[in-house]
């Protein structure tokens, strides 16, 4: 697809390079090294990745990644909401972990979600003597006290693998014993560089232990289709999948969003995986589409350009009946979306949004804040891989700065150079860009907002990023004495 | 590959509703109680983290301080974003992102090189290093590593480095808190005890609390006193900074000097009992002048009795505008107490947390009827049954160590109360209960501000009392009919 160049006035390649240059001279040496190819001006002719990415983290910059545990539990498997999702080992990370993510869920607690903190709790001489005993009790516990529980997950955290037990033996026993399923899930956090490995690792448990297990009692029909990689953040999947069947076709499933296990395990039988979340999720769509032949699209629900064209990407690949309804469901929101641009766009014009986000934001928003009148001047990702910035290059614009995994001090200083009117980033670097009076948006959890997906989602997040940039409280930070 | 359970493949089911309905029932019961209490091995809703996460608290209270994770670095994103998320503050702090090859090799490298990156980078005047999971697995060895470093110039030879080890799988957040703040006490404090000198000063010890309104109510407290005085760890400044469009990394925190004199201190307190034990019995060990180990001053005598032990180590009266004070406390406690007493409480959080809202509570009249602590230990138990023991309105109380908060849903919904005492994570037994969540504890991810007014002293009990007393007379009015709508309550 040939994207027209998009320019920005004040920055070129070498105003950019330079920017990055002075941020470099502060590193010492080895690290100057080691980040200096994770930060370039964006070639987006060139349609391809700046700079690397998937790399370990310098020690000491202060970066914003998590853990391959995060990924696992935080992302993948936590939304699964008829699981109970056991953080096997210490008390903290299945701590941290609950309910910070925001992957909201139908259900009642502890009936038939458990949006809850299930831990092992590790102690000492659980770490002395292992802990596959403690495991094997904790198990028969959930299942007599959680009789609606369609599954149990098990979480490593990093003593599980350093101390050598054996979950995944643990599992396949009581899964005999309790008869149900029990996924061991060796997602340690020291594995790999970032949260992205244990987004894989998870990906390849539900290929080893969930797929293929159930499946649809009701033959499949020609619209089926699953929506993978959209995990609810403030209620998303309860835009995008009512959308999807505005358009004529049947969501069987959601991975993992406000989901269920048995509807995923019976995945391997759609006739197509429609995947939004690419980093996280594109793994079982290769392997679904190697293994059962089923085609993947990856789609973007942000902003009404991405939406539209998004949607008439998606009806190229079925009838007529599915192109109509898409055009008549295209032809009953634009208006309304129209409305929301002539509302806020004029009080949007021309400001400048830095972004720093993980999975697809940094890309998949882009256009968004296009739609409203805004322009992005930087963008990068925590634990990207070199196909995600392959993406990102058509979208931002040329020159602007591409960062891989941003210390806090280079995102200070291209703030500082850059001036952006907006940051939409994590909860780590929330506050330090208020403090220099730069407004502000959580991008992961949407600044506890949302949705933000599909032409529902849209109205919210313009009403929210005018909020931020447009709140009265900014001209006060300046004392006048 | 997939199915490697072995499992038979079967239809994607639906639960009935009808299952639905009882085990939604089920969960209220006595029956399910006896069941959930049984439990010896899973551990569901705890109310309490794990131990870096309170040496981070206590590593960013110093001035220029720079708390550093010798671990993982998802462990640093989940401690820093813990502190974002209550104070609604920056919390920066680095970590030597171990990976897989540091579990064979050992951390040092990594550590080295944080250490050199940290420093050039953020210029702290401090680098408090303390650990997470994975080196106190394999073993590794702090002090030999900071030793070297210094050894090979990566930081200067005078440089600060204080370090701890705090396991996450022993304790909870206030035990992290206790060894992070003694090491950086014996860092800084090294060598310099001077014979004969004195500061004059007080060393406040407030020990793991992350309301910085109680730092400044101790800090007024003591100015009203006129007495000098080093806090330590001073998180006021830190966690609610300005905002002037400047961001400052280190915005306050105990000067490095006064931390390091303080052990030429007149008299030192330390409050919250639990969270400092390590850090007060070294500093007995070791500190000039008076020492003293009291509770956090919850309620109006644990608050006479803290302003009473200043009064005597520095030989002053307590201040005419204490006593007032104390007067105005004492009337707002008499004119509201028709609000509150025979109230029955749930009450959960840290030992030094939970002991202040026990006494508080029964001052007021008030039924703490069940008393929650997820780490908590014999001694703790005891303690808590002395001060039911003291009071008529402790007598039907139990205590739980060592529960959780699936356990306390458990309590309530089949011995009710009119309300609980917690934090954040309460909200959900809240609303399963129908009763109302009072957040004084740790964290507040769901209000704002709420880690900004005080607890402690006579200003902390007037806040409490306000804030318990107009929520229930709130519920009188959202839930009572058109004729008992009044103007007066």
């Amino acid at each position: 697809m040939s994207h027209e160049i998009k320019t920005v006035e004040g920055i070129t390649k070498e105003s950019t390079q330079e920017m990055i240059d002075h941020a470099l001279d502060a590193y010492p040496e080895k690290a100057k090294k080691k980040r200096s190819p994770h930060l370039a001006p964006n070639d987006q002719a060139s349609g391809s990745a700046c700079v690397k990415s998937n790399k370990k983290t310098v020690p000491g910059v202060m970066s914003a990644r998590g853990c391959a545990y995060a990924g696992a539990k935080g992302v993948v498997w936590g939304p699964i909401r008829d699981m109970v999702h056991v953080s096997h080992g210490p008390v903290g990370c299945g701590w941290y972990s609950w309910g910070t993510r925001r992957n909201l869920m139908s259900g009642i607690t502890g009936v038939t979600n458990f949006a809850m903190q299930f831990t092992s709790d590790f102690q000492e001489k659980d770490v002395v003597y292992g802990g596959d005993k403690k495991l094997a009790v904790l198990l028969r516990e959930a299942k007599e006290l959680f009789p609606l529980a369609k599954g149990i997950s098990v979480l490593s955290e990093c003593p599980v693998g350093l101390i050598g037990d054996d979950i995944n033996a643990v599992a396949k026993e009581s899964s005999k014993e309790l008869d149900m399923p029990i996924i061991p899930c060796n997602c340690e956090g020291f594995r790999g560089v970032s949260q992205s490995l244990g987004h894989h690792i998870s990906n390849d448990t539900i290929r080893d232990y969930i797929i293929e297990t159930r499946e649809f009692p009701d033959p499949i029909g020609p619209y089926d289709i699953a929506l993978i990689g959209e995990y609810n953040i403030g209620g998303d999947a309860w835009s995008t999948k009512p959308l999807l069947e505005e358009c004529g076709f049947n969501v069987k499933s959601v991975w993992t969003g406000d989901g269920e296990m048995e509807k995923i395990a019976a995945t391997h039988q759609v006739k197509l995986n429609v995947i939004h979340c690419y980093r996280s999720m594109n793994y079982m769509c290769k392997v679904m589409e190697e293994k059962y032949g089923i085609p993947w699209i990856e789609l973007n629900f942000f902003g009404p350009t991405k939406i539209k064209e998004s949607l008439r990407k998606l009806a190229e690949l079925f009838d007529d009946n599915i192109k109509a309804k898409v055009e008549e469901v295209i032809a009953k929101y634009d208006p309304q979306m129209q409305a929301v641009i002539e509302q806020y766009k004029p009080r949007l014009e021309g400001k400048k949004v830095m972004l720093y986000v993980g999975g697809l934001r940094p890309r998949h928003t882009i256009n968004a804040y296009e739609d409203l009148g805004m322009t992005c001047v930087g963008s990068g990702y925590e634990f990207a891989h070199t196909d995600d910035y392959d993406r990102t290059a058509p979208e931002m614009p040329d020159a602007t700065v591409v960062y891989d995994d941003a210390s806090e001090f280079e995102m200070e200083h291209f703030a500082n150079v850059l001036k952006p009117d907006l940051i939409g980033s994590g909860i780590k670097e929330k506050y330090l860009f208020q403090k220099m009076g730069i407004p502000f948006r959580q991008m992961h959890s949407w600044d506890y907002s949302g949705p933000y997906h599909g032409y529902k989602g849209f109205p919210t997040f313009a009403r929210d990023i005018d909020m931020a940039i447009n709140s009265p409280t900014w001209k006060l930070v300046k004392s006048p004495f | 590959m997939a199915n490697n359970l072995g499992l038979k493949v079967k239809p994607v089911t639906e639960t009935p509703q009808s299952e639905i309905d009882r085990v939604s029932a089920w969960i209220n019961t006595d029956d399910y109680k006896e069941k959930n209490f049984a439990r010896t091995s899973l551990v569901i809703n705890p109310a309490h983290a794990c131990q870096p996460l309170g040496a981070e608290l206590a590593a960013h209270a110093f001035e220029g301080s720079l708390p550093f994770v010798h671990g993982s670095q998802g462990c640093a994103s989940y401690y820093r974003s813990t502190l974002n998320r209550h104070f609604r503050e920056p919390a920066p702090a680095v970590s030597d992102a171990m990976t897989e090859d540091g579990a064979v090799f050992g951390g040092q490298n990594n550590l080295h090189e944080a250490l050199e990156n940290a420093y050039t980078l953020y210029k702290p005047k401090m680098i408090a290093v303390f650990t997470s999971c994975m080196p106190e697995i394999i073993g590794d060895d702090l002090t030999a590593f900071i030793k070297n470093a210094r050894n090979k110039g990566i930081v200067p030879k005078d440089f600060p480095v204080p370090y701890a080890n705090t396991p996450s799988f022993n304790g909870s957040h206030v035990h992290g808190y206790d060894s992070m703040l003694l090491s950086i006490l014996q860092t800084l404090t090294d060598g310099k005890q001077v014979e004969g000198r004195c500061t004059g000063k007080l060393n406040l010890i407030p020990g793991f609390d992350a309301n910085t309104g109680n730092y400044r109510e101790y800090k007024r407290i003591l100015e009203a006193f006129g007495i000098p005085y080093t806090v330590l760890a001073d998180i006021s400044d830190v966690f609610d900074s300005v905002n002037d469009g400047t961001y400052r990394p280190y915005p306050g925190g105990t000067k490095l000097d006064d931390a390091a004199d303080s052990i030429n201190g007149k008299a030192t307190i330390a409050l919250g009992t639990y969270s400092t034990s390590k850090t007060f019995s070294w500093v007995k060990d070791n500190y000039s002048g008076k020492h003293a180990a009291l509770p956090m001053p919850f309620g109006i005598a644990k608050t006479d009795a803290f302003l009473m032990k200043i009064a005597e180590l520095f030989g002053k009266e307590v201040p005419a505008s204490l006593k007032e004070e104390r007067g105005r406390a004492v009337d707002l406690m008499t004119d509201a107490h028709q609000y509150i007493h025979g109230k029955k409480f749930a009450v959960y959080g840290d030992p030094d947390y939970l002991l202040g809202y026990v006494s508080f509570l029964l001052e007021m009249g008030a039924k703490p009827h069940h008393i929650l602590c997820s780490k908590g230990t014999k001694k703790l138990e005891k303690e808590l049954q002395a001060l039911l023991d003291a009071s008529p309105d402790g007598k039907e109380s139990k205590i739980y160590i060592n529960k959780d908060l699936w356990h306390l849903r458990s309590l309530l919904m089949t011995d009710p109360v009119d309300a609980i005492i917690g934090d954040s994570h309460g909200k959900f037994d809240a609303r399963d209960a129908k009763i109302p969540l009072f957040r004084f504890g740790f964290p507040v991810f769901d209000r704002v501000n709420l880690h900004r007014e005080p607890l402690v002293g006579y200003q902390g009990v007037t806040h409490m009392l306000s804030t318990i007393c107009n929520k229930f007379i709130d519920i009188v009015d959202d839930t009572c009919d058109d004729r008992h709508f009044e103007l007066m309550r």
